[in-house]
């Protein structure tokens, strides 16, 4: 018996051992070494001894206007994508759930952008945004449009940037929706029918009140992936046109995601980098803790 | 009479919009068989001659800014391996998290699905300098290696993997297991011949998740990979491309046109399975 149980703890921990290995090589131990060099003088170039150097990095980054400029400009990024993101999606997940025929087909094409890579479908955006819309406005005398590219303001060019996450995502979020909607029960809709309601209040009184569920995850999910933005936004517009931020010129279009990035890559401070991660991987536990309150909330309702 | 005059609104409504959603992809395919003159006079007609695309096409195969024959491979070689790594490892895991009821077991567990939070941002640079780091220790290459990045892909997807593995697990009765046992069948064959069979429904959503997810990925392979190195995948080689000719976008058209066809074809020949497969991964 005594046997059984090491040899039971034996294959326990063997079975374990690769994933556990792996997970702790790219998960905790940087996770761990990075939260200590945070508060060191860690940078990309060479160096000998890492300095204890205590609050600076986070002090440095918060007095940072760059950091605060993306800052902004990723809430705003990220509030226009969640409403256009959804407002599309349910808008299609309503139509491909409707009677009509080839339903298959279009979930499938509203849903292909979804497959495709980010850093791919910025650059056919690029494109489209360079080549296609001046030459289409163009030949229908649009002059506004073909003297003024999208991806070269920054405030065009942050439009430009929720229109093609809008394309990519909506196919996605959309199922999901259609999911939700396809668990309305039809007898209930049809009882309402037969009491007289007109689609309007049906779809109030009993689709919404159904799908709500349903919100929670969508908004979730957009909230969290718009705000992790970064593979569009290297292929599409980079850093952006620089514009005016606080009495100095800033990189248009450098979401959070690519702020971190380029304060070690391009200017080589790793610390400060790591401290704006932090400081980001905490917004994101927040909006996960938020998921997981309003999601308990719901539940106690239904 | 009326109702289906709306239906085929409707349905001409859901075309015109399905195909306003192809209209990028059908401009790649037109522009990749055009050269730079034709792309500006017209962006948006069909090709004058469909046969530059098969001369853009090898260009692009073994132009040395790109070496897209290269990258392909490369990308075939992470993606495989690594889905193995992650699909075996993580049902391995799981199997024993489930069938163990220990605090050990239960605390693990918690900790793969905690990690979940964790944005690659905040990981990414002691990342790179951990494997430097082990590099010189071991003497095996983690950077600029395909062991490396194969090994950081089983690290990342375990979470998720583990997560889902373990959710179908519970759901699964032991009995079957136990029989095996008793029947003098050892844990690591159980498994295999038993447990792995069992599995099939939800590994090929975690084949799919996995698989879509390293395929396009691009800022773990730029920091693992590094930019412009021998080792390269096809977003990072597009974007090497890109960004050394943005002027240009006939060639860049063909190289897109050529990365997005393993994508494509993919999800046309399992479109239902992936569909699926990406819906239940985001209700986690």
């Amino acid at each position: 018996m005594d046997k059984d149980k090491r040899m039971q703890k034996i294959v326990f921990w063997l079975f374990l051992a690769p994933a556990l290995i792996s997970f702790f090589m790219v998960q905790i131990i940087p996770f761990v070494i990075g939260f200590y060099y945070s508060f060191t003088d860690w940078s990309a170039t060479a160096q000998i001894t890492l300095n204890f150097v205590g609050l600076k990095n986070y002090a440095d980054a918060f007095k940072d206007t760059t950091f605060l400029y993306s800052t902004i400009i990723t809430s705003i990024y990220t509030l226009l994508n969640i409403v256009l993101v959804n407002v599309v999606a349910f808008g299609l997940a309503l139509l491909v759930t409707s009677n009509i025929k080839f339903r298959n087909i279009y979930r499938a094409g509203f849903f292909l952008p979804n497959v495709i890579g980010g850093i791919i479908l910025g650059y056919i955006w690029q494109f489209i945004f360079n080549r296609f819309v001046p030459f289409v406005a163009g030949s229908w005398g649009i002059t506004y449009l073909t003297e003024n590219l999208m991806l070269a303001s920054s405030r065009t060019a942050l439009l430009a940037l929720v229109i093609v996450s809008t394309w990519q995502y909506a196919g996605y979020i959309m199922m999901i929706y259609v999911a939700a909607l396809q668990n309305v029960p039809r007898d209930l809709i049809e009882a309402a029918q037969v009491d007289g309601a007109t689609p309007w209040q049906r779809f109030k009184a009993i689709t919404i009140p159904m799908v709500r569920p349903a919100f929670t995850v969508t908004l979730f999910l957009t909230l969290v992936n718009s705000f992790k933005q970064f593979d569009v936004n290297t292929s599409l517009t980079g850093v952006g046109p620089s514009t005016m931020f606080m009495g100095r010129a800033i990189n248009g279009t450098e979401l959070l995601a690519m702020n971190i990035s380029n304060t070690s890559l391009i200017l080589r401070n790793t610390a400060m980098a790591q401290a704006k991660a932090i400081v980001f991987f905490v917004v994101l536990v927040v909006f996960s803790l938020l998921q997981v309150y309003f999601s308990k909330k719901k539940e106690v309702e239904l | 009479m009326n109702n289906k005059i709306t239906r085929n609104i409707m349905e001409i409504f859901a075309i015109t919009l399905v195909a306003f959603f192809m209209v990028p992809l059908v401009l790649v395919l037109f522009n990749a068989a055009k050269g730079n003159n034709e792309i500006i006079a017209s962006p948006l007609s069909a090709p004058q001659n469909w046969m530059n695309l098969l001369s853009n096409a090898a260009n692009i195969w073994n132009n040395p800014n790109i070496r897209y024959s290269q990258a392909l491979v490369n990308s075939v070689i992470v993606t495989f391996f690594s889905l193995a790594g992650i699909t075996i490892s993580s049902a391995m895991a799981a199997w024993v998290l489930v069938r163990t009821k220990t605090k050990v077991s239960t605390a693990i567990f918690m900790m793969f699905v905690a990690a979940m939070v964790i944005p690659f941002q905040v990981v990414m640079f002691p990342l790179v300098k951990w494997f430097g780091m082990v590099q010189g220790w071991i003497g095996v290459p983690m950077l600029r290696s395909y062991f490396g990045i194969i090994i950081a892909y089983m690290g990342f997807g375990s979470s998720l993997s583990i997560f889902m593995f373990h959710g179908f697990m519970k759901s699964i009765p032991i009995d079957i297991e136990e029989a095996a046992y008793i029947d003098g069948c050892s844990k690591f064959k159980t498994f295999f011949l038993i447990v792995l069979p069992i599995l099939k429904p939800i590994y090929v959503t975690i084949l799919i998740l996995n698989g879509i997810w390293i395929w396009n990925d691009f800022l773990l392979p730029m920091l693992v990979l590094g930019k412009g190195t021998p080792v390269q995948t096809i977003p990072l080689a597009v974007n090497n491309f890109a960004g050394a000719f943005v002027t240009s976008y006939d060639l860049l058209m063909t190289a897109i046109l050529m990365a997005l066809i393993p994508v494509v074809f993919f999800f046309i020949s399992a479109q239902k399975h992936i569909i699926k497969g990406m819906v239940e991964g985001s209700v986690k």
